[in-house]
């Protein structure tokens, strides 16, 4: 007998596997940090995946939090498939609140029916303006977007804080806050005397679309060859630089939008610190969902769970709650490698025919 | 305005330049090299951010063990933290493989992650920010009254315009290890048929690279503030990824570059401090729009490492 590693993709079991050795070999990874916090590891598991799950007021506050992660993570996941490094979404996010807090700012008055869609149409139409000018610089120039689009993740926050400390600054505040936006403009909620709002629907209604896009359309496929080789899909017919433009834009739209919903949603009015890094987080949500709809959403709404426990651990067994950020870096590096076990499949071979020597 | 025009208000400024140069130099020189080697290294925010926090940790243990060198202690701690570093983010890239933006970005998360835990686990919640007596400035020439002021540095300062930059260029452009590292990055292929090893020459360049970011981070902990603050980095690593493609990868151009920055940002500082109302994140913005601008301007010119994000597997 021996075991033999060949080069294929593996079976859709190990494919399914591979999330969950993922978190078990973090948390493995991650329980020293617990210990040497005091506090014992398994108990920490429990408040970080467990108790959330154990009572509809944490519950929902998961599905909140996995709100803009469901948004920043699909919005990573279109970019990265179709071959275009949007390390962007961080800005993007925040030039789509911007856009949704200048509406909500006018909408006084205006029957919720005309500023809801405004505000969503705003968002997105922001934050795919931020996406432009690298993917335009991709195109055209032919330069690298991962150093574009993450510098300009820093101007947008500079953008903003410098509204926020200039024109937009809430003379009534002690901090540099935006006015309130208008009540009509507000997401409703879906659950009364929750946070839950309008944008989890939005964000659901986005990871069909991801699935339905690139699984089911004639684009999609085209995009997923982009991604896979550019060279190939352009030497096979396909329009690689208008392919990478619409994946750029819809990407940085789709981030914009989840700005718009959490000021419309959660915030009401702008703040600089709006994204604690939603949109980096995307990047870790949409590489474990390995860039499928179905893989983002579950991470997405992992990651809600790790946040949302990670306050509960912090309370409970006095961890420090940045364990969440600990684990979730972890996690994404432990995926990053354990994704490279899905081009291979293991096999133990019975030595067959006459026996050697 | 006379304010602006005088001695003194240049000399200020010309010291303060050096001092806000002086971080970015370390990492930016440091992304040179891995870059040249073929590795994007995107941990290096988080690298920076690491060596503020472990220099500061083991300096303030040292310190209150009562070791008359606990600055030294802090600072080789945050290189070693730094080697340690850039030697997983060799695991990802080198060993493994695997996409060098997403384990660049994964490190940075995970420093992060690591020392505001770390930060909060020692020093738990005070309302007074712990901290300790940083390095002095050194004053070769303090009888000199106004100019001698420029010199008014920190050793690590001076080490690094006066050693590690001529040092950096001579490595890379004039010794045979930095051949072999821009051979790496170029065409690995012709490295190992030479009998080279890629994989030791990443690993390497990476450790040194990761080395040279704690380093910068650790500057702004235990010279320039004595105290560690979660803005402590604040995009700095991101502002030398910008630096190393407008001084397209050489060791010189960053440094000028760095002082470039640190000039815009100690003039934005002073202007605020003397009251100038001006949007002084305009200014913060700055040199990332500078950047951008020039890649765009010079991307015909702009030559990437052969070799640039792509491993490189035996096979």
């Amino acid at each position: 007998m021996r075991l033999q590693i060949e080069r294929l993709p593996a079976p859709l079991w190990l494919r399914t596997m591979i999330p969950i050795a993922s978190v078990l070999v973090t948390f493995l990874l991650t329980s020293g940090f617990v210990i040497a916090a005091g506090a014992n590891p398994l108990q920490a598991a429990y408040y970080f995946l467990l108790d959330p799950l154990s009572n509809p007021v944490r519950l929902i506050e998961v599905l909140v939090k996995a709100t803009p992660l469901l948004m920043t993570g699909a919005a990573v996941a279109f970019a990265f498939a179709g071959g275009y490094w949007n390390i962007g979404v961080e800005g993007q996010l925040y030039m789509g609140a911007t856009a949704a807090t200048a509406i909500g700012l006018q909408m006084d008055g205006v029957p919720a029916w005309i500023a809801l869609p405004l505000i969503v149409i705003g968002g997105f139409l922001a934050g795919m303006g931020w996406a432009v000018l690298p993917a335009f610089m991709k195109v055209r120039l032919k330069i690298d977007e991962v150093v574009t689009t993450l510098l300009l993740n820093y101007v947008a926050i500079f953008f903003v804080s410098a509204l926020l400390n200039g024109p937009w600054r809430n003379p009534i505040s002690q901090w540099p806050q935006s006015p309130e936006i208008a009540a009509s403009a507000i997401f409703p909620r879906l659950i009364p005397r929750s946070r839950l709002h309008m944008g989890f629907i939005l964000a659901i209604v986005i990871i069909i679309a991801l699935w339905f896009v690139l699984n089911r359309t004639a684009f999609g496929l085209k995009m997923r060859a982009v991604g896979l080789n550019m060279e190939a899909a352009r030497f096979s017919g396909i329009r690689v630089d208008r392919t990478v433009m619409i994946v750029a834009l819809i990407s940085g739209g789709i981030g914009g939008l989840a700005g718009a919903s959490e000021v419309a949603g959660i915030h009401f009015h702008l703040i600089d610190a709006i994204s604690p890094g939603y949109g980096y987080t995307g990047i870790i949500i949409a590489t474990l969902g390995a860039l499928n709809a179905i893989g983002v959403a579950a991470a997405a709404l992992f990651i809600g769970l790790v946040d949302t426990g990670s306050q509960t651990v912090s309370r409970a067994l006095g961890v420090p709650a940045y364990l969440g950020d600990v684990l979730q870096a972890t996690l994404l590096l432990v995926t990053l490698a354990m994704l490279l076990l899905q081009g291979y499949r293991i096999s133990i071979r019975r030595r067959s025919g006459a026996p050697q020597e | 305005m006379d304010q602006i025009l005088s001695v003194s208000f240049l000399v200020g400024l010309i010291t303060a330049t050096l001092r806000v140069a002086t971080p970015l130099v370390y990492a930016a020189v440091g992304e040179v090299f891995t870059e040249r080697s073929g590795i994007l290294n995107l941990g290096i925010e988080g690298t920076m951010f690491l060596g503020a926090f472990v220099g500061f940790t083991m300096a303030y243990q040292a310190d209150q063990a009562g070791m008359p060198a606990y600055l030294w202690i802090g600072l080789l701690s945050a290189v070693l933290a730094g080697i340690g570093m850039g030697l997983l983010m060799g695991f990802f890239t080198v060993r493994l493989g695997v996409n060098q933006h997403v384990s660049g970005l994964g490190i940075t998360l995970l420093c992060t992650g690591l020392s505001l835990f770390g930060f909060r686990l020692v020093f738990g919640e005070r309302a007074v920010l712990p901290s300790i007596d940083p390095f002095p400035q050194l004053t070769p020439f303090g009888g000199i009254p106004v100019l001698g002021d420029i010199f008014n540095q920190y050793l690590l300062t001076y080490i690094a315009f006066l050693v590690l930059v001529p040092l950096s260029w001579w490595l890379l452009f004039r010794s045979s290890f930095g051949l072999n590292i821009r051979a790496v990055g170029e065409n690995p292929e012709a490295v190992d048929a030479a009998g080279l090893n890629v994989f030791r020459i990443r690993y390497l360049v990476l450790a040194l690279g990761g080395g040279l970011m704690a380093t910068g981070g650790a500057f702004l902990s235990l010279a320039q503030l004595g105290a560690f603050t979660p803005g402590i980095i604040a995009g700095r690593g991101w502002v030398c990824i910008a630096l190393v493609i407008f001084a397209r990868w050489q060791p010189v151009r960053a440094a000028l570059g760095a002082l470039l920055f640190g000039g815009v940002f100690a003039l934005q500082l002073r202007l605020q401090t003397m009251g100038f109302k001006l949007p002084f994140e305009l200014f913060l913005a700055l040199p990332y729009l500078v950047t951008i601008a020039a890649l765009a301007l010079s991307s015909r010119h702009i030559s990437y490492p052969g070799a640039y994000l792509k491993p490189y597997r035996r096979e």
